[in-house]
């Protein structure tokens, strides 16, 4: 096809200043248009090159929309059962202490079935990231509501919207593990916007250092849309979030270096 | 003063016409086509020569198909 804007003389290996990571494998991402779930991956690989660790990390995918991490994320990985991620990340990080090992959940999967497994493993202090996306719905299955869905967000098993009085409140989980002994990096990022990825890459980049202090777990939460199960275009679901997932789900550090940050 | 120049390639059949790089370009560079991909997806496609090369809308693009090129020149 013809492009009418191409600048040919411009367009030469030596003056490429950004171009996909080959740390992704070169397959269409099975995600849908606009979904967050892409661009945290990417940034997680760009992490591991530029920290160079590709041989030394193993990552476990869950079970959600990003179940199939494991084909575009070009490192060892390991599928765990639903919300099991961190027991395995515990396993595997105590029989391999060199290895950087990252746990990729979403909301469902941390927040709802592995409940037991995150709050354990953090309370342990184990040496290990979670990347953790909340969309705050059960994407992969429908849209259904999730721990984290906001109070009167419809989903398609509450479709009048989440009533607090009989489904009770979203689970701020991130905050919860903030408040125990053995996380030592938790913060809460998002990546609608450039300025957004950019934070966001920075925050995966201090998780992956910090496991070369041993000093326990690291969070990064991504507030991240779920288009599809919003029912809303990509671009309208960024603008949602922005406006109503965010006041109740703050972005920022929650605790640096083992102290909560004061607000 | 230097000025920057920049370019970008779009992997058209990789792009899922999802618009998230059209809002994060600063001059609005970028537009969706008219014809669709294999897959059934309008495109990102370049609409105006005013890319800075600032990356934008590469790194926020979910499917990664935006690659950057950018040089400096000496403004005239
Ligand atoms: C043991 C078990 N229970 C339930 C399911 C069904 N299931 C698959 S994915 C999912 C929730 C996924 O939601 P989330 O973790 O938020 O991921 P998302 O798709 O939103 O990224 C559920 C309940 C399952 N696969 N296994
Ligand atoms: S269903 Fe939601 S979370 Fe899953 S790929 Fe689609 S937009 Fe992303
Ligand atoms: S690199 Fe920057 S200026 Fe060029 S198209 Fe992308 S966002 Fe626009
Ligand atoms: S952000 Fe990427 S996938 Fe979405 S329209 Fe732009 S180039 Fe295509
Ligand atoms: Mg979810």
């Amino acid at each position: 096809m013809e492009e009418k804007f191409a600048r040919p003389e411009i367009r030469k290996p030596e003056n490429i200043v950004y171009k996909r990571t080959d740390l992704l494998v070169d397959r269409p991402l099975s995600y849908c248009p606009g979904c967050g779930h892409g661009v945290v991956h990417r940034l997680l690989m760009e992490v591991i090159e530029e920290k160079d660790i590709v041989s030394k990390t193993i990552g476990i995918s869950p079970v959600g929309c990003s179940v199939l991490a494991y084909d575009f994320l070009d490192v060892d990985m390991q599928g765990a059962a639903h919300g099991r991620a961190p027991a395995l990340a515990t396993a595997i990080t105590r029989l391999w202490p060199d290895r950087y090992v990252f746990t990729y959940q979403g909301d469902g999967d941390l927040a709802a079935i592995g409940t037991a497994e995150t709050i354990h493993a953090c309370n342990r202090g184990e040496n290990f990231t979670i990347i953790f996306i909340n969309n705050g719905i059960y994407g992969m299955t429908g849209g259904q509501m999730a721990p984290t869905t906001l109070p009167g967000m419809r989903s398609s098993t509450s479709p009048y919207g989440r009533d607090v009085d009989i489904m009770g409140h979203p689970l701020k989980i991130t905050e919860l593990v903030a408040n125990l002994p053995g996380t030592y990096y938790v913060t809460r990022q998002s990546v609608q916007t450039p300025g957004a990825v950019r934070k966001t890459k920075k925050a995966l980049r201090k998780a992956f250092d910090n496991q070369d202090l041993n000093k326990g777990v690291s969070l990064v939460e991504v507030v991240s849309n779920c288009n599809s199960g919003w029912k809303m275009t990509p671009v309208q679901s960024n603008i949602w979030m922005e406006e109503n997932m965010f006041p109740y789900y703050p972005l920022g550090d929650i605790k640096v270096e083992g102290t909560l940050v004061e607000k | 003063m230097a000025k920057m120049i920049g370019d970008i390639v779009i992997d058209i059949e990789r792009c899922k016409g999802c618009e998230v790089c059209i809002a994060a370009c600063p001059f609005e560079v970028i537009a969706m086509s008219e014809d669709v991909n294999s897959k059934g997806y309008r495109f990102a496609t370049k609409v105006n020569d005013k890319c800075t090369g600032c990356t934008n809308c590469a790194i926020v693009c979910p499917d990664g198909v935006i690659t950057v090129y950018r040089v400096k020149v000496a403004a005239e």
